[in-house]
């Protein structure tokens, strides 16, 4: 397999008012009041953004705001005090690891790195609730990283559309 | 030490670094807020932030529930309609009857001497939303200290009991349900007068009641009200009915499940009782009894 095969775009930098744009949408994503059954599947939309951009930009987005997007969670979701705090910055310590690697992969391939590294997520909630004293959740929550590493593909679409250069080549 | 060459750029520390000052930093605030409670006023900063946004958020789904009840059909509205006029209808005559069973009760406890029921004070709240933490049964209400709301005091709804308010914001609260796996309400059954304790088994639907001889006088279909000897719940509020009794005489109790009134769907609109009943002192020699949650039960048999 050879890597970086494909033509590179080059899109415009990246603003932080773009970052701080799609994080607050995610959390308003995660705020939204959903059925009871619903909320078990559903997946976590701040820590898909943080690793989105942990994996675009990983100088950009700073482990403080991980930590208190989590707290901000945490207080909405009624959990543990810290317990998304850990597994956000967890998260982007990961995806800063990765961003050399999964960008060089189709949408689908990166996806497929983003589905472990949200599971295990997952696991350090779990870990840490178990070690609490809670009980473990029901299964069909970790389809949650699942549903959220194919959101993946429609994200990193979306968030590419505010950085396509102004003017097209054809119309120039 | 000399032989590594200076950055060309400032980055500040690594990341491994900056990952573990801020792991062990939420480690740190994990520990504090299982462990002790020192927490609150952080808890209570970051919820004013987040209020707004969470009115924010849910506001496309109230519109949602809106337009949709805009939407119902007429059908609905008149059965719904009919319905509730019976209700009010049975419900007066049975007030009346309430009444006069109230005015001799008080004139018989009189006679007793005993101390009068007091009838608290109830908040109506919304339910905004369930909280999301899958390891927990916890719901969000729409009141919290700014309308005199405390921790502690007991939630329902038109069927039964929901739960208790166990952390209070300055605009919301926080109830954790009876099914939760941490929570315990004393009960008596109405058939048989049995006093007994509910605990939550962190399953929607479903409460146990443990610690019962396997020829206790409980049968399938037995209504059970709060005894109100824990002082968080007024007495004679109904909590759940038994479902289900296995007497395996090879147990030391009989396994016994009951399914709750209260609290069935999310949604809607639920009493925070909010006077705390007013009770003695506890003695202080006396050893803290198991009742509240919170109590490992790895020692018991």
């Amino acid at each position: 397999m050879i890597p970086n095969t494909r033509p590179q775009e080059i899109l415009l930098p990246v603003t932080t008012a773009l970052i701080a744009v799609t994080l607050l949408g995610a959390l308003l994503a995660d705020l939204v009041p959903l059925p009871s059954r619903a909320y078990a599947m559903r997946p976590d939309f701040c820590a898909l953004v943080l690793v989105y951009w942990g994996i675009h930009q990983p100088r950009r987005v700073g482990f403080t705001v991980a930590f208190l997007l989590g707290l901000i969670i945490d207080l909405a979701d009624a959990s543990l005090f810290g317990q998304h705090a850990l597994v956000y910055v967890a998260l982007l310590f990961a995806a800063i690891g990765l961003s050399r690697r999964a960008l060089n992969f189709s949408l689908v391939g990166q996806s497929l790195h983003i589905m472990p590294l949200l599971f295990a997520g997952d696991l350090i909630a779990i870990a840490v609730r178990l070690l609490a004293g809670d009980e473990l959740p029901a299964a069909e929550h970790l389809l949650g990283s699942v549903i959220g590493a194919v959101l993946w593909i429609p994200i990193s679409v979306l968030f590419r559309l505010p950085r396509l250069p102004r003017t097209s080549v054809d119309r120039v | 030490m000399e032989a590594t060459p200076p950055p060309f750029f400032k980055r500040g520390p690594s990341p491994a670094f900056r990952f573990g000052v801020f792991a062990t930093l939420a480690i740190v605030l994990m520990v504090f807020d299982a462990r002790f409670k020192y927490l609150e006023p952080a808890r209570q900063a970051i919820s004013i932030v987040l209020y707004p946004l969470q009115q924010v958020a849910a506001a496309p789904v109230a519109l949602l529930v809106r337009v949709a009840e805009y939407f119902s059909d007429q059908s609905t509205l008149r059965e719904d309609n009919v319905r509730l006029r019976d209700d009010a209808l049975r419900q007066s005559a049975a007030l009346h009857d309430l009444e006069a069973l109230r005015r001799e009760n008080t004139e018989l406890r009189g006679l007793l001497d005993a101390k009068d029921r007091v009838s608290p004070d109830a908040i109506m709240a919304e339910v905004l939303y369930g909280a999301r933490d899958p390891f927990s049964r916890k719901l969000i209400i729409s009141k919290g200290t700014s309308h005199e709301i405390q921790a502690g005091v007991a939630v329902v709804d038109g069927n039964g009991i929901i739960g208790q308010v166990t952390r209070v914001y300055p605009l919301l609260a926080e109830v954790t349900q009876i099914s939760d796996k941490n929570q315990a309400v004393p009960v008596q059954n109405v058939r048989s007068g049995l006093r007994a304790i509910v605990f939550g088994n962190g399953r929607e639907g479903t409460l146990d009641l443990r610690f019962m001889p396997v020829n206790a006088d409980i049968q399938v279909g037995d209504t059970l009200v709060t005894s109100g000897i824990d002082g968080v719940y007024p007495p004679g509020l109904p909590v759940a009915r038994v479902t289900a009794i296995d007497r395996n005489a090879a147990l030391a109790f009989a396994r016994i499940t009951c399914a709750p009134l209260g609290g069935i769907d999310r949604r809607g609109h639920v009493l925070v009782l909010a006077a705390k009943r007013e009770l003695p002192e506890r003695p202080a020699e006396e050893a803290e009894p198991a009742v509240k949650g919170r109590k490992p039960r790895r020692g018991t048999p």
